[in-house]
Parts: structure tokens; C-alpha cells; sequence
């Protein structure tokens, strides 16, 4: 991550925020359409599978958008008094958020182009395949996308939990970091 | 914004606690995990499978079958019903499987009664139009659930349970009826494939058409009684459209059904009234068979619900589970490839 810019910044950057908060209301909507079209045979099913495919574009490419601006803008430090293990976990969590983001949706492309399907997006748009048709790679492909969408669900309640315990109980001002809304903090210059 | 040491308080770790808990419960409720009793495409899968369980690396259901290739011609007469382009005037390829309505790969064609035909039709603008279809006119039950409740009833060791089903659901009377007196063939190009569900056809000014669709042969439907069938070798359909097929294409004609406003369009048990306007939309020529092993319709899911734009699923609940069912069959079998080998690498010529 660079820090490209002069000082570390005390929240992130208002694009940032907006990309945070749009692309987890895209996650977890795609995260229960996604349990949802794979529990059911009724006609829902199909609704949900024609909202999953353009949503998951959507998400992967406002999450290469984030990933620009996460390398242009860098991110606020972290409290000084912050233990190292939950500064580690912090860390770690932020990449594997990324790479889930990045991801998932290339996994599902993925699938979809070794299972041979057309990806139809709406209204007859449709996506190249990127991968050539496979068994063995839809059957790879499958179980990925299967298992890490409850490994994704798992790790954003850690980061509910992570991000309430800051704003609740620290009360360190890491939440305010990412909260929506205008910036206060006059001591920001670095927006 | 340096924290301040504040006296300890419960009430932020139970709120969060709460939060986690909600949307873990909300996760697992959407999951279908609290709803044991919701039709899932595993319970569907899962009761197609044969007494010995299910044949690994096969179909769950139309499990023996062969690929074929050949064309669609389109005659341009179903331009008036749809704006896909697969009813432009010209040809298009197309890539298919005969089957056999059976989740046992292994049995003798003349055991098995309903007959399949799987399709998938490509146009130069990159959409397909996928289907499966069967020589039966129309289907055993009326609903999914239905569907479901016949498979657990005709796998129950219960002796009523066929009976009892029978009762709760007596459309399936006229399936009985047709298996017991509708004629055998002996051959898959003498048989008449029918679409069985129903779908939107939506025409270029956007004006919508409730439609089905069969495949009437060409060939002349000749009368086998099953008796004499059961003597020929227990791959005799194979055989036959292999050497069928090796002496000269097979055609079929596509002809569309329209429905009349109040016809059972969402429940497929229920024949239309034969006087239904038809349209014959094209012809499907198949040119060339290649055993399923190594055949190009192996790896495909011929899933009623992959449409062109122009053609969509209507009110009939039959393709939306249909879909769901035939993509958990189609993840379980890839993922079991290593059981059903290829016989060559694919080096072949």
C-alpha cells in the first residue's frame, strides 16, 4: 500500500467511503440472493440467478475501482494502541476482503464459462466465457464458489463485530474512519 | 478522539453480539436451513435417484442417452411469434441428445417408456436456445411438489403409496393411461418430441404468445409392440440411429403451438385442445451421432430455461425447477467425472 500522499489521512477519502458502503450493501444482497436461488425449485429461483449475474459484475467492478483508489488514497493508520494481534487480524481481514471482492465474481464467471452456459447479464447482454468448457474445472470452480461465500458471510460478521467493537466499546475512532457523512475532523488535509 | 477510560458496560457486547446473531439467523433462514420442509434442488436430485443409488458421473435423471449433431433451418414463419433469431430464415447448428427417461444408464432401451430429446440451438448472435423434450404429450403431475411426492412415493417401500399418491393427484391417470396404450417405436427418429411446458414467445412489436412446441418426424411412426422390442439387444435405439443416422440425415419438423387465452398454460399435466393454432417454424436435420462419452453433448445441460432473447418462461412453474434441478445434477456429475471415463483423450479424429 502506498502512502502516496504527503501524512497519513485520518479517515478515508469521501470516494472510498461512498465505494465502502454501496459495494457492502451489493455484497450482502448478493450473498442472500445467492443461498437463497440455491435453496429453492420455485420460480424465485430463476429471478434470483438473473439478479446474481449482473450484480456480481457490478460488485467486481466497483471493487477494482476500490482497489485503485485503496492504492492511491492508502488508508488511515490504525490507533497506536491498538494490539499488534488485532492490528494483524485487521490487516489480514482487509486483504482477504479484496481478494473475496475481486474474487468471487471471477469465480462465478469462471464456473458459468467451464459449465458451457451463455452468461446473459439483462436484457440479452451477454459476457464472453473466460475459461474453456471443463468438467473438472466447473467441479473446482463450483465448490469455490460455494465454500467461500460462507467463508465471505463469516468474515463481513467479524467485520461488523470488529468495526461496532471500535465505535462501541474503544471508542478509538476507527470507525468514524469509514462512517458515512461529511468529514468534521478539520485535521484531515489529506482530503 | 483518544479513547477515554470508561467504566466497563455489558451493553455494547450484547449489542453486538445481537447484530452477529440476527445476521447469522437471517443468512441460515434465507439458506433454508430453519425450513426443512422447502423443496430444494438436492431433495429433487436426490429422489431421482435408483434404489441402488445414483449412477456417478451420469445425468440423475435421462441418464442413458447419445449426442448428435446436425442443423436448424429456420423457415421464417416463427418471426411472427418471436424476435430470437433462431426464426430468421436460414440455418443454424445445432448440438442434441436422444435419452432415455431413466436415472439407470445401464438398462435396455425397451424397458425404459418415455423417450427424450435434448436440444441446443446456436445463432451467430451469441444466444442459444436450450430444451429438453420427451414423446409423452403431456406430463404425470401438475406441480413440482407434486413431481417430488411421486418420485418419494414410487421409491417408498409403503404398498400404498403409489395408491395414495394416485388419489391426491389423479391427473396422473392420463399418463397411465397414455404409457399403457400409446404405441411403441423402434426407433428415436420415429418419435415425436414435445416441449411438455409452456413459454412466452414474445414477437418483434413485443406482443406476447403463450406457446408449445413438438418435433414431428419426418419418418413414418411404425407400431413395435414392446414384447418384441424387449428381444432386440439392450442398446437397440443406439444401434439403430447410429446406422439410421450413418445412411442418411433424419428431419423433424418444429412446430409451434399457441395457446387460446384460458388454456392450461402453467400446468403441463393438461393437454390443449388439438384445434390450437400451429405454425411449423423450421426443420431440425440430425446429421451426425457420437456416443455420449466422448461426445460433444456430454458436458452440456440442456436446461429448458437457457432462452434467446424473444422467448421466456411463463406462469408453468415446471422449467423454473427444472433449471435448478438439472444445474445440481450437472455440479454433481462434473464433479464426478473420474467415474464416467472417456474413452479416448479426445485425440480422436
Amino acid at each position: 500500500m502506498s502512502q502516496a500522499m504527503t501524512g497519513t489521512p485520518h479517515r478515508f477519502s469521501p470516494g472510498q467511503r461512498v465505494l465502502h458502503w454501496l459495494i457492502a450493501i451489493a455484497i450482502i444482497a448478493m450473498l442472500f440472493i445467492g443461498v437463497g436461488m440455491a435453496s429453492t425449485i420455485t420460480p424465485i429461483h430463476l429471478v434470483l440467478i438473473s439478479w446474481h449475474k449482473p450484480l456480481g459484475i457490478a460488485i467486481l467492478l466497483l471493487a477494482l475501482l476500490r482497489l485503485v483508489l485503496r492504492l492511491r488514497h492508502g488508508a488511515p493508520a490504525l490507533p497506536a494502541d491498538l494490539p499488534e494481534p488485532m492490528k494483524l487480524a485487521a490487516h489480514l481481514s482487509h486483504f482477504a476482503f479484496y481478494l473475496l471482492m475481486i474474487g468471487m465474481p471471477l469465480i462465478g464467471w469462471g464456473m458459468l464459462s467451464a459449465a458451457g452456459y451463455p452468461i446473459v447479464l439483462f436484457g440479452g447482454m451477454q459476457l464472453p466465457a473466460i475459461l474453456p468448457q471443463s468438467d473438472g474445472l466447473h467441479a473446482l470452480l463450483w465448490d469455490a464458489h460455494f465454500y467461500l461465500a460462507f467463508v465471505f458471510f463469516a468474515l463481513i460478521l467479524l467485520h461488523v463485530a470488529a468495526a461496532l467493537f471500535h465505535a462501541l466499546v474503544r471508542r478509538d475512532g476507527v470507525f468514524q474512519t469509514m462512517a458515512p457523512g461529511p468529514t468534521h475532523d478539520k485535521a484531515a488535509p489529506a482530503e | 478522539m483518544s479513547p477515554s477510560p470508561r467504566p466497563f458496560s455489558l451493553g455494547p457486547l450484547v449489542l453486538i453480539a445481537a447484530v452477529v446473531g440476527v445476521g447469522a439467523a437471517a443468512f441460515a433462514y434465507t439458506a433454508g436451513w430453519f425450513s426443512p420442509q422447502r423443496l430444494t434442488p438436492d431433495k429433487i436430485v436426490d429422489a431421482l435417484a435408483p434404489p441402488g443409488g445414483p449412477a456417478l458421473g451420469h445425468r440423475r435423471n435421462h441418464a442413458k442417452g447419445i449426442c448428435f449433431t446436425g442443423l436448424f433451418e429456420a423457415n421464417g414463419a416463427g418471426t411472427a411469434l418471436s424476435k430470437a433469431m433462431v426464426f430468421t430464415k436460414g440455418q443454424y447448428p445445432v448440438l442434441g441428445r436422444f435419452n432415455l427417461a431413466t436415472p439407470s444408464p445401464g438398462v435396455a432401451d425397451a424397458t425404459v417408456r418415455v423417450r427424450g430429446l435434448g436440444l441446443e440451438i446456436s445463432t451467430p448472435d451469441g444466444q442459444q436456445w436450450r430444451s429438453a423434450t420427451i414423446d409423452a404429450p403431456f406430463f404425470p403431475v401438475a406441480t413440482p411438489q407434486a413431481f417430488y411426492e411421486l418420485l418419494t412415493a414410487s421409491g417408498s417401500k409403503e404398498p400404498d403409496a403409489m395408491k395414495n399418491f394416485a388419489a391426491a393427484h389423479p391427473e396422473i391417470g392420463n399418463f397411465g393411461a397414455w404409457a399403457k396404450s400409446a404405441p411403441w417405436t423402434g426407433s428415436y427418429a420415429e418419435e415425436r418430441f414435445n416441449s411438455i411446458n409452456s413459454f412466452v414467445f414474445v414477437d418483434g412489436a413485443g406482443t406476447e404468445h403463450v406457446a408449445r412446441w413438438s418435433l414431428v418426424p419426418a419418418a413414418q411412426p411404425v407400431a413395435v409392440p414392446p414384447e418384441e422390442l424387449a428381444k432386440r439387444g439392450p442398446d437397440f435405439l443406439e444401434q439403430e440411429i447410429v446406422e439410421r443416422v450413418g445412411s442418411g440425415p433424419q428431419r423433424w419438423t418444429l412446430v409451434v403451438t399457441l395457446a387460446n387465452p384460458g388454456d392450461p398454460t402453467a400446468d403441463p399435466s393438461k393437454a390443449w385442445p388439438d384445434d390450437r393454432p400451429t405454425t411449423a417454424v423450421g426443420t431440425l436435420t440430425v446429421q451426425k451421432i457420437e456416443a455420449e462419452a466422448d461426445g460433444p453433448c456430454r458436458d452440456v445441460n440442456f436446461d429448458p430455461t437457457v432462452l434467446p432473447a424473444g422467448i421466456r418462461t411463463s406462469d408453468d412453474p415446471f422449467p423454473a425447477a427444472r433449471s435448478a434441478a438439472y444445474a445440481k445434477s450437472f455440479d454433481r456429475r462434473t464433479a464426478e467425472a473420474d467415474d464416467y471415463p472417456r474413452t479416448s483423450t479426445g485425440a480422436k479424429p
